[in-house]
């Protein structure tokens, strides 16, 4: 690692302030991305500022047919949380799967969802929920928020305060974990709502993204049958050592297929 | 340059270190505990793991500021008066290791896995050890040291 200058942050107002002066100067949440970035030297930052101890930061609650989930929430305690359990069980679930527990244990929702990392779990949450984004600055619905692989909304200084999932009929999310990992090699979560269905994948492209031809064929039929006849486009999919294009795009199939039964409750 | 102060196997530890400095690197090059182990120092293979205020972590993954004022538990501090806590007693009942390098993390993770689930599934006790390997078991025993270990706590 090289050099850098920690200071935990006592206030949004002072971490916002921090930030904007510097530019070189990161956010730090749970750590689980930007350390072992840091240590493999891929990032250089003049100075960390860690804002977990900020408690408007956490904190879950259900309001006005939403989940909101503060941003230093640990994937645990999203995992465990009877609140999350009751009103959106499909996200207590993701995050029981995401990593190992020790990652678990110190990951934050605030920080998958800014890292945007395209094999990320909650992305295809929020995407798939339609949720927003809340910030120190705004709130940034979730279409607009990820813009492709690492890359969001967020502006220098702004940091995500809170997220609000609006409450689906029925959700689920299934994954085909890579096995050493455990990031999606193809994640799909599908949300049933007042509006129709909703389908968004990760794992499988340059960034999350929504399945709209599923979205319609699910909207009739809930579960894997009605894919039969999709074809997912390879165009935009990754093609790495550990898959190429046309067998995410069988994963992201059968994928959906199996959170669709879910939903269905099958 | 940081003065911190954590518990560390509920002794007061105070240190002046490098913002950059990892835990796992604070525990065991300034306070000397070297059971704690680094193997991948990639955030990978667990056997850094230790309790940060009751929860397991991968120490090579926190940056030793960060535990600041922090409860850190690390294998040295598990046996109590000289009696092995039921995670370490299992493990070595049910020969649960072979080269013993991935041992400390693992034992770690079981005690906070028990603490959690007091009578753990098999598919508990895999989801529970899905951040630790261990390359020469085949974890058939360490499975099974992790049930032991549950029923010798419940005891």
């Amino acid at each position: 690692m090289y050099a850098f200058q920690y200071r935990k942050a006592t206030s949004l107002k002072e971490a916002g302030e921090l930030l904007a002066k510097d530019e070189e100067a990161r956010p730090m949440s749970g750590g689980m991305t930007l350390i072992p970035t840091l240590k493999a030297r891929l990032a250089q930052p003049t100075q960390l500022i860690d804002i977990t101890g900020l408690a408007e930061l956490f904190g879950i609650e259900v309001r006005d047919g939403q989940l909101f989930i503060g941003a230093a929430t640990r994937h645990q305690q999203v995992a465990d949380s009877k609140v999350v359990r009751d009103a959106l069980p499909a996200l207590a679930d993701l995050a029981n799967n995401i990593g190992d527990p020790q990652v678990r244990n110190r990951g934050t929702l605030g920080g998958s969802v800014a890292n945007n990392d395209p094999a990320a779990d909650y992305p295809a949450a929020v995407l798939g929920l339609d949720a927003k984004i809340i910030t120190n600055k705004r709130e940034i619905a979730a279409t607009d928020f990820f813009q492709g692989m690492f890359a969001t909304a967020l502006e220098a200084g702004e940091l995500i305060m809170r997220i609000a999932f609006p409450l689906p009929k029925k959700a689920a999310y299934a994954k085909f974990p890579h096995p050493a990992s455990g990031y999606a090699m193809a994640g799909v979560f599908i949300a049933q709502t007042a509006d129709g269905v909703r389908v968004a994948v990760t794992g499988a492209g340059e960034g999350v993204f929504r399945w709209t031809d599923a979205e319609a064929a699910l909207g009739k039929q809930m579960d894997a049958a009605a894919l039969e006849n999709l074809t997912l486009s390879t165009d935009n999919l990754n093609e790495d050592i550990h898959g190429t294009r046309e067998y995410r795009a069988q994963l992201v199939k059968v994928m959906a297929g199996r959170a669709a039964a879910a939903v269905a409750g099958k | 340059m940081s003065k911190i102060k954590m518990t560390v196997n509920g002794k007061t530890c105070t240190g002046d270190v490098e913002d950059r400095v990892l835990l796992a690197n604070f525990l065991r090059d300034e306070l000397k505990l070297t059971g704690t182990h680094v193997g991948c120092d990639t955030s990978q293979c667990g056997a850094c793991t230790v309790h940060v205020d009751g929860r397991a972590v991968k120490s090579c993954t926190m940056l030793a500021v960060q535990a600041d004022g922090a409860q850190v538990t690390t294998i040295e501090g598990l046996a109590k008066n000289g009696k092995l806590h039921p995670a370490q007693q299992a493990f070595t009942e049910c020969h649960a290791l072979q080269c013993g390098f991935c041992t400390p993390g693992m034992i770690m993770t079981t005690a906070a896995l028990i603490k959690d689930h007091p009578k753990p599934t098999d598919d508990e006790i895999v989801h529970g050890l899905e951040g630790n390997l261990c390359r020469c078991t085949g974890y058939l025993n360490i499975v099974k040291a992790v049930k032991r270990a549950a029923e010798l706590q419940g005891k």
